[in-house]
């Protein structure tokens, strides 16, 4: 589903990533793992075309990124879940009607049950009608969560989706992203948390890609 | 968990603000659009107006020209055929033609009454002239006319309204390019705010790219809400400025040129075009703007 071959990104100065190959294959579930700075965020901006590559080519659902009209990334972004690292949203609008965006900017609208539903699979059906700026960290990422899940995609993109919250919210979090994978979404999860990679790796076959010396690459087994 | 399942946006959800509502600034959009409008109703009177003066002065100077000869009775055949021939040999005149005894009796009937003894009278003669394009020089005209024929009068009565019919038809010129003026400013006007209002939201639009909306769904929100609000500052504005030219008074029977000053008829449908046309304008510019202003956000 996303393919880099040969990838390499610049900001301007040398290489932030150089030389990057590797294939997401459907239903796998990935962590990328990292220093602070390594590129994580960029690489996961490479994989839904916020960034196009400097050298190498990306493919997004058998397509170059580079042929792709600025229509067909946003009809591509309906096929990838994003939970951005500061969870983006429009703080005028309820947490509902955030959640329901995907829907709204392709103007349709979910059934309200469904909505409800969701909302509470995420533990926010109480804060359905509470602005952004209210929720907590642990609220915010959910919710984040949820607006990205909504249309069904499949692909799920979070960056370091435990980045602010505790312990027990982090869990809450992964759980939510194992039962996504469960359910046959390839996730992708930028975090340099490694006790959640370990705990991930009780509860689901999850591979680490760690970026290290301006390159990705799989990580054995020991952490 | 479940999916949610998707259905056609209802007109609720087509009407969500997804950008949010931008407070006092927005209303200057809407107060510059009604008073550049309410200026408009003006131009567009005054090129209305104009226009009507300069065609009713037009008219006129398709007129012709006349020479009238007084001469002693045994000058004036001589003194005819010399004026004749010194209108044959004027460049700019289109044609010429002296009047006989029935069309000058005609001419005279209304002051003297029928059964006018012309041949009987001192009555001039009267030799129509009708002006070229480019026209005679009468300077010169009348010059060879006292050489020649002493007792030729021309009587170009009717070059005095030319200055003023192109007076007139400057003014309309002067109204048509005010209002393109104001239709520019305006446009210039809508675009700076639009300009504004997108790198206000910048941030917006990044999420709104990030949940998969396309460049027109984005760019829509911006149209819609300038386009609105120009239609409702200009609809007051013309409004307004329709009332001060109704309340201008009326013109009267001589149709001078001030106090004709205003709408007739139909004409009164016009100033009501305002309205739709500067929403189009803010359409166009807001558009323009905002695809604009997407194309550098990835
Ligand atoms: N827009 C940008 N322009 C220039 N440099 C950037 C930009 N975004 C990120 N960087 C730099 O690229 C490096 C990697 O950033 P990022 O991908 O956010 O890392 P991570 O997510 O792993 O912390 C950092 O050094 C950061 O300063
Ligand atoms: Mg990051």
């Amino acid at each position: 589903m996303i393919a880099f071959e040969n990838v390499a990104y610049s900001y301007g100065g040398g290489d932030l990533l150089s030389d990057v190959t590797l294939r997401l294959a459907p239903g796998s579930f990935h962590f990328l793992t990292g220093p602070s700075g390594a590129g994580k965020s960029t690489f996961l901006k490479l994989a839904y075309a916020e960034l196009l590559p400097t050298a190498g080519r990306v493919t997004l659902f058998d397509r170059d990124v580079t042929t792709l009209s600025r229509d067909d990334v946003a009809r591509t972004r309906r096929r990838i879940g994003i939970v951005h690292q500061d969870c983006k949203f429009l703080d005028h609008l309820s947490v509902a009607a955030n959640m329901a965006l995907p829907f709204t900017v392709s103007d349709r609208e979910s059934d309200p049950q469904d909505l409800d539903e969701l909302l509470a699979w995420v533990g926010l059906r109480h804060l359905a009608d509470a602005l952004p700026p209210q929720l907590s960290g642990g609220e915010r990422q959910r919710a984040a969560l949820a607006r990205a899940v909504i249309v069904d995609p499949d692909v799920i993109l979070a960056d370091e989706p435990t980045g602010n919250v505790d312990w027990e919210m982090s869990l809450r979090i992964l759980t939510l992203l194992v039962e996504l994978n469960k359910m046959g979404k390839t996730i992708v999860v930028a975090t340099h948390d490694l006790n959640l990679i370990r705990q991930a790796k009780a509860q689901v076959q999850a591979r680490v890609l760690r970026i290290a010396k301006h390159r990705v690459q799989l990580a054995g087994a020991d952490l | 968990m479940r999916f949610p399942r998707a259905k056609p946006a209802s007109p609720a959800t087509r009407a969500l603000q997804v950008v949010p509502p931008s407070g006092p600034t927005a209303w200057l959009a809407t107060f510059t659009a009604g008073a550049m409008t309410f200026l408009c109703v003006f131009a567009l009177a005054l090129s209305l107006a104009s226009g009507r003066l300069a065609d009713r002065w037009s008219e006129a100077l398709a007129r012709t020209a006349t020479i009238r000869l007084s001469a002693p009775a045994e000058q004036m055949e001589i003194q005819t055929a010399a004026i004749l021939s010194v209108l044959a040999t004027t460049p700019g005149i289109a044609s010429y033609r002296a009047l006989d005894e029935a069309e000058t009796r005609a001419l005279l009937e209304p002051w003297f009454g029928p059964g006018l003894p012309v041949e009987a009278l001192p009555i001039p003669r009267l030799i129509e002239v009708v002006e070229g394009d480019p026209g005679y020089d009468s300077q010169g005209l009348r010059q060879r006319l006292a050489a020649e024929a002493p007792g030729a009068l021309l009587d170009d009565h009717t070059r005095w309204r030319r200055p003023l019919a192109e007076a007139a038809e400057r003014l309309r010129i002067l109204g048509v390019l005010s209002i393109a003026l104001i239709g520019a400013a305006m446009a210039a006007m809508i675009t700076l705010a639009a300009r504004a209002a997108l790198a206000t939201n910048a941030e917006v639009i990044r999420v709104l790219r990030l949940v998969g909306a396309r460049d027109s769904y984005i760019a829509r929100a911006f149209v819609r809400r300038f386009t609105l609000r120009t239609l409702a500052g200009s609809a007051v504005g013309t409004a307004a400025g329709m009332a001060g030219v109704a309340a201008l008074p009326a013109a009267d029977a001589a149709g001078g040129f001030l106090t004709g000053l205003g709408f007739t008829g139909a004409g009164w449908l016009w100033p009501l075009v305002l309205p739709l046309l500067a929403a189009l304008v803010a359409f166009l510019a807001t558009r323009r703007a905002a695809f604009q202003k997407l194309r550098e956000l990835t």
